[in-house]
């Protein structure tokens, strides 16, 4: 319903992409992890988004629907590891390589610039319905 | 007789009121910019003002507005959203002005352009309702309020 659902909407986004964020943390953190939690070597995560109708069915009727948007599964990419010889590593297999993580540092950064600036869209979305809300409880003074 | 004094309200009470529906629909492409399979929707400003001065609705199809969300047509992009129920404007779906590899077809500086300029439109809509009712105010008073 009219101007406070944008709240709604572009504050599932924010939090969508914060989550975003998140795993682009984690997953800098981890590019020279040797083992995961698993004992296996780390594996990059990245998130889904999905479109969520927020308020649909409402006593409008087919009125705008608010489509707002969640984090729907987090994948491992499963691309192997690099391979490193190694035999002094204690972490090293039977041949003397050393599996590592398969983060690679160029994309999650792309991808965090990507999230920060649509985290910084959602926040100006929400500024400027704010500022008109208020604007319109003024009216007629 | 006082339908007299509100009818010029009327009709910049329409317009906020879509003007407010537009920049909800903005927000909501905005937010799904990075959604995979997301198709952005707009509508007519004009045709969905003319529609509500009208008084009538665009009567049409049914409405099925959360299967056109949910899973959008690929093949389709021009095809008309649902007509809405009441006053509810008509809802299209955008053209890709490039490709994306998945599928989504929000363009940014198309949405960000949109926005800024809904929003400055709604704040002169706002101020024209406020003028209107100055107006109103000032013709009520008495000679000796001044």
């Amino acid at each position: 319903m009219g101007m406070l659902s944008i709240f709604d909407v572009s504050g599932s986004a924010v939090s969508a992409q914060s989550q975003r964020l998140n795993v682009v943390a984690s997953n800098l953190a981890n590019a020279d992890t040797v083992a995961g939690p698993d004992g296996k070597a780390y594996k990059a995560r990245e998130v889904v988004f999905q479109t969520v109708l927020m308020g649909a069915g409402g006593a409008g009727g087919a009125a705008a629907q608010d489509a707002g948007v969640r984090v729907s599964t987090i994948t491992e990419d499963q691309t192997p590891g690099r391979r490193l010889l190694d035999p002094k590593n204690p972490a090293a297999d039977a041949d003397g390589y050393v599996t590592y993580s398969n983060v690679n540092p160029v994309e999650e950064m792309v991808n965090m610039i990507s999230a920060s600036r649509s985290y910084q869209d959602n926040i100006e979305v929400m500024n400027t319905a704010k500022s008109l809300l208020q604007k319109t409880l003024q009216l007629g003074s | 007789m006082i339908e007299r004094l509100t009818s010029a309200l009327d009709f910049q009470a329409k317009a906020l009121v879509l003007r407010a529906e537009r920049q909800q629909l903005i927000a909501s492409n905005i937010a799904n910019a990075d959604t995979p399979g997301y198709v952005a929707r707009d509508f007519d400003f004009a045709q969905a003002l003319r529609s509500a001065a009208a008084g009538s609705s665009a009567a049409g199809s049914s409405s099925d507005g959360s299967n056109a969300l949910g899973s959008p047509i690929a093949g389709d992009p021009l095809a008309d959203g649902t007509g809405g129920a009441t006053a509810a404007p008509r809802l299209q779906y955008a053209t890709p002005s490039q490709t994306n590899l998945d599928r989504n077809t929000v363009d940014m500086d198309r949405e960000r352009a949109a926005f800024a300029d809904n929003a400055l439109k709604y704040e002169s809509t706002l101020t024209f309702i406020n003028s209107s009712v100055r107006w109103m105010q000032d013709a009520m008073k008495s000679p000796s309020q001044g």
